[in-house]
């Protein structure tokens, strides 16, 4: 295995000044609005960091058990880094009956890990989505951001190949 | 006029509609503005058709229609709309005035369009849909049965209008039915117009949308109109492309249902898988808001609405209406007991009405021609019309929207042209992830579908997904997939379905995995039924259904997996496995080149052989070859 980047992937600085504009300015302070603060917060570092959470917790006055227990409900939340590179498998009804099932396994396979989980040179994390409303043209992987439709097995080992030649 | 932009359209030369009887002659100014005789462009720029890249081709066609400026006396106008429906056969293409249907048309086809087609008036003929079996392409959009079968009251602007420009909208007749309101209803007439036209929750209960408007405004204190726009139902895209294709129905549905209920505030609660819905949303609030259509004093009067757009965060239980305030809130979402409805204490504890995202697009219609005539569509106990998403195993995917008590037979071989590649179809899924499978041949396959029917089949209506399988699809493994996402989506607060559903997982991957059991049909159907009588919310007290669905129609598929350790249909992975057939085999090479385990070897134009140690059994070679030479053993 190759040595971890530094670039993106280790425990980044949390940027306070930033954070507390999100909190305050751009959604006025509100606890109604903590799901979407930590949206904001996920965008911003591609996971929900320790430190930001307890900073959240201290300027709403919510307990930090019920945001780590916000984090862990929703799936689209993670609190470990995620990998520099994002691929998706849709895995709703339609993709899972033209055979996206088998896609997540050799993916998973081909990597090493489980779905969900990140390489250890932090380089790629496979993700399943449960629909993204384009079953016409299933099975669909999105591969940073970008939608691949009537994906393939080969395409998938494509993403692979060129990130490993990153 | 000039090439339609795609970005927010410049409103300052506008002023405020400042009363309900303005909007009428700004839109009859805004029809007269628009060259009739200019012919339109409509690229199709939904989920679907962006995925297969629209959004290139719209560049394409506007470049290719600005280059041939000198040569057209009209200016053509191209513009991006929402999804036209006919997913499977994009990027999709509409031109007027001649009604033309282009479909799978590629960036680089965007010159030689506009030279023959809006030039010379020539149809080009390798766009044309043709059916499959037909001899003929079909040129009109009116002419393909696809469209032609379909009665679109809710999606009657998706797919004509730039969902980003609400002029275009307004040229529709949107907002017509808020004017009148406000010019003379009051909220009681309003609420009394919806009874009329028994018009049901469109989000999978089907409960009566006028009696919990009326309820809800009974109550006191500061009401909230909520849209559910949380479609978490996998395989299900009708409220996505409503809200991306015509969000200004949704807004105007609310801002009715606000002012019958005497409510001031709204809340869209939308997927986070959905980032086109938010942004076409939002582009359309502030617009609305910037013409006096929403927000402070609606078209002068004293009425005000304002909404704002949240985002759910990946949790399918928060379609449940209580689960989805609690996330409003901000908190998680778990569903709650429903001794006190959400109508008399929802949100903040306040008086809250929920409707999904086709309920509020049904009502500005009603409103305009009356609730008797919304009652001429569909049936006794299911008035109106229902968007479907068909997907899976069919010809036509895409959305279809038909009146209630339309057959199963119309909807899936009528309009979505029947089943590809020669195969039987062997069951619908209807109702999402807790509803259930249908078998179809012989069977069901006349029956018409509404709420009631459906429920007496041992499916149910859902939001309106229409999952096709065909004889490739394993039923157990379907029960299988179903209560997977069940178990992952599950809050986990009530036992029934908390451990309900994590044993029937466990029962169903040990018969697919060849180890089933003697007895294992009976423990599942017990464990359904009481995880079925016994949860707390929607989710729980219906998640058992595709199992019990599917061992009431299929019972014999769970036997031949547990007894004779075989998978009819090929799926499951430790009980069958492919061979190629020497007979039909044509030495083509495809099987070979794409199997990603390099399992498949042989000389060109001889039989080819699998090797089984190597198989993965992906279903590559399965699916690819032209042959038919792959069986499954």
């Amino acid at each position: 295995m190759p040595e971890p980047e530094a670039t993106c992937c280790q425990e980044p600085e949390v940027d306070f000044v930033e954070l507390d504009r999100i909190i305050r300015d751009e959604f006025g302070g509100r606890r109604e609005a903590m799901i979407m603060m930590m949206q904001t917060i996920q965008r911003r570092y591609r996971y929900l960091p320790e430190q930001a959470l307890y900073y959240l917790s201290q300027v709403l006055d919510v307990p930090i058990t019920k945001i780590y227990e916000v984090a862990t409900f929703y799936a689209s939340f993670s609190l470990v880094p995620k990998g520099k590179h994002l691929l998706h498998v849709c895995t709703g009804t339609a993709c899972h009956l033209k055979g996206s099932g088998g896609m997540v396994r050799h993916v998973a396979a081909k990597l090493g890990i489980e779905p969900g989980a990140t390489t250890p040179d932090m380089k790629i994390t496979l993700e399943t989505v449960n629909c993204l409303g384009a079953c016409a043209v299933s099975p669909v992987v999105v591969f940073d951001d970008k939608y691949y439709p009537q994906a393939t097995v080969g395409k998938l080992n494509e993403f692979i190949e060129k990130v490993n030649a990153e | 006029m000039a090439t339609a932009s795609s970005t927010a359209p410049d409103l300052a030369w506008t002023k405020k509609i400042s009363s309900p009887q303005e909007l009428a002659p700004y839109r009859r100014a805004l029809i007269e503005s628009m060259d009739p005789d200019a012919p339109r462009i409509r690229v199709c720029c939904g989920t679907g058709c962006k995925a297969v890249g629209s959004l290139e081709v719209l560049e394409a066609m506007k470049t290719a229609v600005a280059a041939a400026g000198a040569d057209v006396h009209v200016m053509p106008e191209v513009k991006r709309t929402g999804c036209h429906g006919f997913c499977s056969r994009g990027p999709l293409l509409t031109l007027e005035p001649q009604g033309l249907f282009y479909q799978r048309v590629k960036p680089e086809d965007a010159v030689e369009i506009v030279q023959k087609t809006v030039v010379a008036g020539e149809v080009i003929q390798r766009f044309l849909y043709k059916p499959p079996g037909a001899k003929e392409a079909i040129a009109k959009v009116g002419d393909i049965p696809f469209f032609a079968k379909q009665t679109k009251l809710v999606l009657k602007r998706v797919g004509r209008i730039d969902p980003f420009d609400i002029r275009d909208a307004i040229a529709e007749g949107a907002y017509e039915g808020l004017a009148k309101v406000l010019a003379g209803m009051t909220p009681q007439q309003v609420i009394e117009e919806i009874k009329i036209s028994r018009l049901r929750g469109r989000g999978g209960a089907g409960f009566p949308t006028g009696i919990k408007w009326e309820s809800c405004a009974g109550q006191p204190g500061r009401h909230y109109v909520i849209c559910n726009g949380d479609e978490g139902d996998p395989g299900a895209f009708m409220d996505a492309s409503v809200m991306e294709g015509d969000p200004h129905a949704v807004l105007e549905g609310m801002a009715i249902a606000a002012y019958a209920m005497g409510s001031d505030r709204g809340f869209l609660y939308v997927r986070m898988e959905y980032p086109l819905a938010v942004q076409t949303l939002a582009a359309a609030i502030r617009q609305a808001e910037d013409l006096g259509l929403m927000g402070q004093n609606i078209m002068g009067t004293d009425f005000s609405f304002r909404t704002s757009i949240s985002t759910g965060a990946g949790a399918f239980v928060c379609g449940e209406s209580s689960a989805l305030m609690s996330s409003l809130e901000g908190k998680v979402g778990r569903p709650r007991a429903k001794y006190i409805r959400s109508t008399e204490k929802g949100f903040r504890d306040s008086p809250s009405n929920l409707n999904n995202v086709e309920t509020y697009a049904n009502v500005p219609g009603i409103i305009l021609r009356g609730g008797q005539w919304y009652t001429t569509y569909g049936t006794e106990r299911s008035a109106g019309t229902k968007v479907f998403s068909l997907t899976g195993n069919v010809h036509n995917v895409g959305l279809v929207e038909v009146p209630m008590g339309t057959s199963l037979r119309e909807i899936v071989f009528g309009i979505g042209g029947g089943i590809p590649n020669k195969k039987q179809l062997k069951a619908v899924q209807t109702g999402g992830p807790s509803g259930g499978c249908i078998p179809i041949p012989g069977k069901f396959i006349d029956i018409n579908v509404g709420f009631g029917k459906l429920a007496e089949i041992g499916s149910m209506m859902g939001s309106g997904g229409m999952i096709v399988m065909d004889e490739n699809t394993c039923m157990v493994e379907v029960s299988r997939y179903f209560i997977n996402f069940l178990v992952e989506e599950s809050c986990g607060q009530c036992t029934p379905c908390r451990e309900g559903l994590t044993r029937m997982r466990e029962i169903l991957t040990r018969i697919t995995g060849g180890e089933g059991r003697e007895g294992d049909i009976e423990l599942l159907e017990e464990i359904g039924q009481f995880t079925n009588s016994f949860s707390l919310c929607g989710l729980g007290t219906s998640a058992a259904n595709p199992v019990l669905s599917t061992i009431r129609y299929f019972r014999e598929e769970y036997e031949a997996h547990i007894r004779g350790k075989k998978c009819p249909a090929g799926v499951c992975k430790p009980l069958y496995y492919y061979e190629i057939d020497p007979e039909k085999c044509t030495g083509c090479g495809v099987c070979r080149k794409r199997c990603p385990a390099e399992a498949i070897e042989g000389e060109k134009k001889k039989p080819h052989t699998i090797h089984q140690e190597l198989c993965i059994k992906c279903m590559e070679c399965y699916r690819n070859c032209k042959f038919d030479s792959i069986r499954i053993m």
